[in-house]
């Protein structure tokens, strides 16, 4: 089928050149939203039969394409999706349509190249989760530093500046030593194609600086502690989209790279190294915990919460290597590999719905600090009932889609060291804590001040934006087998990957 | 030097034809400019615009492919020499659309200013098919002459004259020195031919340390030329100091009659004596990568920042060519070819918001490019995040190459502090997009130039994203120009 076959390159290139020509409507702001939803409805569209055709029960690439891009350094277009990398997909455009509609009339100041960044940043964001090529991935990685250096930059709150540089700084100087590593290893192999990459025999040294330069590039997306002090900054300033595609999407592609990259390219490096991963992660988890219940701005309580959770993918990554050590088992280890991207999934909704919500109360309070508000349950009751499912699904509550990556990973957990299992279960504690205070002291109680009573609850466009986010994420809750499905021959295929040694003779 | 034939003569002659016509026609501007009033005066332009592209074409229409040594071994021509030249040519054509608009605003729009760039032009074309040392001076000598003569074009401007001095007594210095070193290795090999020289120093010469002496003075006057540090004193004056019609010259044109000059040489010439250059090279590059980055960070100059990013530029050309293998030199040439195109670029969006006694040049003056011209912003933003080294643009692959040439010597080091300078690199850049995206305006006046330099401008801007998107063909085309 014609579709088929070039669905994956036309779910990169439509958001990219739609992006460009909603760019090019300037100052009809009209236009430029219709155009937005259009081509952001139809990048979602467009990933409904890639999830429709997708062969469940393999762990091969699907919808792979492959033409020569630059034969002089043997670096092909090369696409395709596996398990792991559609459910992201599958997560990209639909936040992308929500972003759209959610900036519909809250963004006055240039919406054209507002919607443009964000539509050229989906095709960017989808092309990371889609290359099979190492330097086509690490065009698509880098390149989309630059539209949400903008977004960040351009309509984002008081200190946006420190903010938006930070953020590209950061990541900037994490991603040139992957390129070291990625050159180095083009040139043992002599082809920038992945599969080669992870085939490769590398001595223990060789895998040890490779891993270490994937780490300074995946740990600063993630953000691991202590590498995660952008990220605050950055969510706080960045506009409400801003914030929604760094927490739902951008962090996922540190989980993803550690997944695609880190760990069947340099295996053995990762087995070394695991207590290293694994000591950030819980760091991560308690420590970072304990940070989001000092917060006094709302968005900066969600960026640690973001941290905190992210912890649980980069744990779920590497528990396998402690459970073989432990046990002598291979079982567990796809679980914590389940639980990693079933996190990821869930905490892009969740986070997402979480900043859209401060972003509903920001658009009118114009204010994030926690103290600025209070009861507004009792001027916007529909608002609250929003607020407090996703609060639930951020505390991990069981029937939320929260509840099951985070259960996945603490499971394998304990299989590797009751410990680590008791550690990780502190976010349950934790979680709940810094989640529901926050929701006590904003939704519920008496009405603060005046700019509370006068709220009026949310329209017809928010409702339907937290509404199709909060059916997603109860969908995942309460019914995750269709994803667990979708991904579990990839989970189980880099199980085997990460325990078979690759060190040369 | 060898006697050579009425046949051989012919036969060279015919090879240096575009060098001979760009010669004639430069004269012809010369005189044609006395007869011409100052309402006509475009015309000269026009003519030198053309002039260029007609030389381009006879250098590129002429099939080239292995080297040629013709006149007795002081002129040769290979593919990289066509390549060069065809690339130098295209960007003074480029560099005179930039500047015709800008010498008018000023009313300083004399046929001089035609006729200087374009025996600069015959210099660096002099320059990149030299065959021996002899001719590899004559060229840069006529280069550099003229480009001193250039600098002070603008006679009432004292900070000019002031930088043609400078850029005078500095490059004099220079080019004794490059002459001095080129005597020495003479006298220890012998010969004045790049082919002798090379035949005398792969042979039982490589540790002589008069060759080591004499190739330690040809990286003197090969650093100072490319503006590699610690040789790099008069670049941020030059620059800052000449009409930007002539930075963005010396900034372009005379880069690439550089590189010539230190491929000609090191590789060619000296390739038998790599490993005590290669050493020498690699103190300059890490230099200038450090010093060029660092120190652009604190300009408030825009012609001044550019500036160090050149220097810091040249240090990543520098890693290609200490790297001494093919793959590096093609990285480097690559290297220089995309830098050029990006700089001549970056200076064209500086002449095009100069206007009548405002030079543009400072960063706040782009405050808010993106509320004044969102097309031209989106193209600055498009050089500086090439500059940057950020895909999807051409900067990218040219870095990518030169980290894989030292990659692949195993100078892993060298390729890690490479990145590392680059972040401090990136600062710089991001601040000019800053400027003009997320601040305000502070001058609201309408974009000048004409129709023909917002066309080619925005062209320029734009074969940098295509070039990034599909690095190919220019990829392919250095590693045939350089096998």
């Amino acid at each position: 089928m014609m579709l088929n076959d070039h669905l994956l390159s036309l779910l990169i290139w439509l958001p990219i050149v739609g992006g460009f020509a909603v760019l090019f409507l300037g100052e009809r702001g009209a236009a430029a939203r219709w155009l937005a939803l259009v081509v952001s409805g139809l990048a979602l569209a467009l990933s409904v039969p890639l999830y429709a055709s997708f062969k469940v029960g393999t762990a091969e690439m699907q919808f792979v394409e492959r033409t020569a891009w630059i034969p002089a350094i043997h670096a092909d277009f090369y696409i395709g999706v596996d398990g792991i990398s559609l459910p992201l997909i599958l997560l990209t455009t639909f936040t992308t349509v929500l972003i759209v509609i959610a900036g519909w009339t809250n963004v006055e100041k240039r919406i054209a190249q507002y919607l443009g960044a964000f539509l050229i940043l989906e095709g960017l964001m989808i092309g990371v989760f889609s290359a099979l090529d190492a330097a086509l991935f690490y065009v698509f990685w880098e390149a989309m530093l630059i539209p949400m250096f903008i977004i960040i930059g351009v309509w984002g709150g008081p200190r946006r500046v420190y903010a938006t540089i930070k953020f590209f700084l950061y990541t900037f100087i994490g991603s040139l030593l992957m390129l070291v590593a990625l050159i180095y290893i083009y040139l043992k192999t002599g082809t920038y194609e992945l599969a080669e990459f992870q085939r490769m025999p590398l001595s223990l040294t060789e895998q040890t600086f490779i891993f270490l330069a994937f780490f300074s590039a995946f740990a600063v997306k993630v953000p691991m502690w202590p590498v995660h002090t952008w990220l605050p900054d950055a969510h706080v300033e960045a506009p409400t989209g801003g914030s929604v595609v760094l927490a739902a999407i951008m962090l996922k592609m540190g989980g993803y790279g550690f997944l695609r990259f880190s760990l069947p390219i340099a295996p053995d490096a990762a087995r070394e190294l695991d207590w290293l991963i694994i000591t950030l992660s819980l760091i991560a988890v308690v420590y970072i915990g304990f940070v989001a219940l000092a917060q006094r701005d709302m968005k900066k309580l969600i960026a640690y919460s973001s941290i905190a959770h992210m912890g649980f993918v980069t744990l779920g990554a590497f528990i396998g290597y402690q459970i073989v050590a432990h046990t002598g088992k291979t079982t567990g280890i796809e679980m914590g590999l389940d639980g990693a991207v079933v996190q990821m999934i869930s905490h892009g909704l969740v986070s997402g719905a979480m900043f859209l919500c401060v972003g509903v109360m920001y658009d009118r309070v114009h204010s994030r600090e926690i103290s600025a508000y209070g009861g507004v349950v009792n001027t916007m009751p529909k608002f609250a009932v929003f607020m407090m499912l996703f609060a639930l699904a951020n505390t991990g509550l069981p029937g939320t889609s929260g509840f099951v990556g985070e259960f996945l990973v603490i499971l394998a957990s304990f299989k590797a060291n009751v410990w680590y299992a008791f550690l990780a279960g502190t976010t349950l504690v934790l979680g709940a804590a810094y989640t529901l205070w926050l929701v006590k002291r904003v939704i519920f109680g008496e009405v603060a001040n005046d700019k509370v009573a006068a709220l009026k609850d949310i329209n017809g466009r928010e409702f339907l934006v937290l509404g199709a986010l909060a059916v997603a994420v109860l969908l995942v809750g309460l019914w995750p087998a269709p994803l667990l499905d979708v991904m579990r021959a990839s989970t189980e295929h880099l199980a085997q990957q990460l325990l078979v040694s690759k060190i040369s003779p | 030097m060898n006697s050579f034939s009425a046949a051989d003569f012919n036969a060279g002659l015919s090879l240096a034809a575009p060098e001979m016509f760009l010669g004639v026609a430069a004269c012809a501007i010369l005189m044609l400019d006395l007869v011409l009033g100052d309402a006509q005066r475009k015309l000269n332009g026009i003519l030198a615009v053309v002039t260029l592209l007609v030389t381009a074409a006879l250098v590129a229409l002429h099939p080239v492919s292995t080297r040629i040594v013709a006149l007795g071994g002081l002129f040769e021509i290979d593919r990289m020499a066509q390549v060069l030249k065809v690339v130098t040519l295209l960007t003074v054509a480029v560099v005179f659309v930039y500047s015709t608009d800008y010498l008018q605003r000023r009313a300083i729009l004399k046929g001089e200013y035609y006729v200087l760039g374009l025996f600069a032009t015959l210099g660096a074309m002099v320059l990149i098919s030299a065959g021996s040392l002899i001719t590899l001076y004559l060229g840069l000598e006529l280069m550099s002459l003229c480009l001193y003569t250039m600098v002070a074009f603008d006679r009432d401007s004292g900070i000019a004259a002031e930088s043609a001095i400078k850029y005078f007594v500095l490059g004099s210095m220079a080019s004794g020195t490059l002459l001095y070193g080129m005597s020495i290795v003479y006298g220890v090999t012998g010969g004045l031919e790049l082919a002798a020289i090379a035949g005398a120093v792969h042979g039982a010469l490589g540790d002589n340390v008069g060759l080591i002496f004499g190739i330690a003075f040809i990286l003197v006057g090969v650093g100072f030329k490319l503006g590699a540090v610690p040789f790099h004193m008069w670049i941020p004056d030059v620059y800052e100091g000449s009409p930007t019609c002539v930075t963005v010259f010396i900034g372009t044109a005379s880069k690439l009659a550089a590189f010539a000059l230190a491929m000609r040489l090191l590789p060619e010439a000296l390739a038998g004596a790599q490993a005590d250059w290669s050493q020498m090279l690699v103190v300059l590059a890490v230099l200038s990568m450090a010093i060029g980055n660092i120190v652009a960070i604190a300009q408030s100059n825009l012609k001044r920042m550019l500036a160090y990013s050149t220097i810091s530029h040249v240090g990543y050309v520098l890693l290609g060519i200490l790297a001494g293998t093919s793959q590096g030199y093609q990285a480097a040439m690559f290297y220089m070819i995309s830098y050029v195109i990006v700089a001549a670029g970056a200076f064209g969006m500086i002449l095009l918001l100069a206007r009548q006694g405002f030079e543009a040049d400072r960063i706040v003056d782009f405050k808010g490019l993106n509320a004044r011209s969102p097309w031209f912003a989106g193209m600055m933003a498009i050089l500086m995040f090439s500059l940057a080294g950020v895909p999807p643009f051409v900067g990218f692959w040219a870095k990518l190459g030169v980290i894989q040439a030292v990659l692949g010597v195993s100078y892993t080091w060298l390729a890690v502090v490479a990145v590392l300078f680059s972040v401090v690199g990136a600062f710089y850049y991001l601040r000019i997009v800053k400027v003009m995206y997320f601040d305000e305006p502070v001058d609201a006046t309408v974009l000048g130039g004409s129709t023909l330099m917002r066309t080619v401008l925005s062209a320029n801007a734009l074969l940098v994203f295509a070039l990034g998107v599909i690095p190919g063909a220019l990829i392919a085309l250095c590693q045939r120009a350089l096998p």
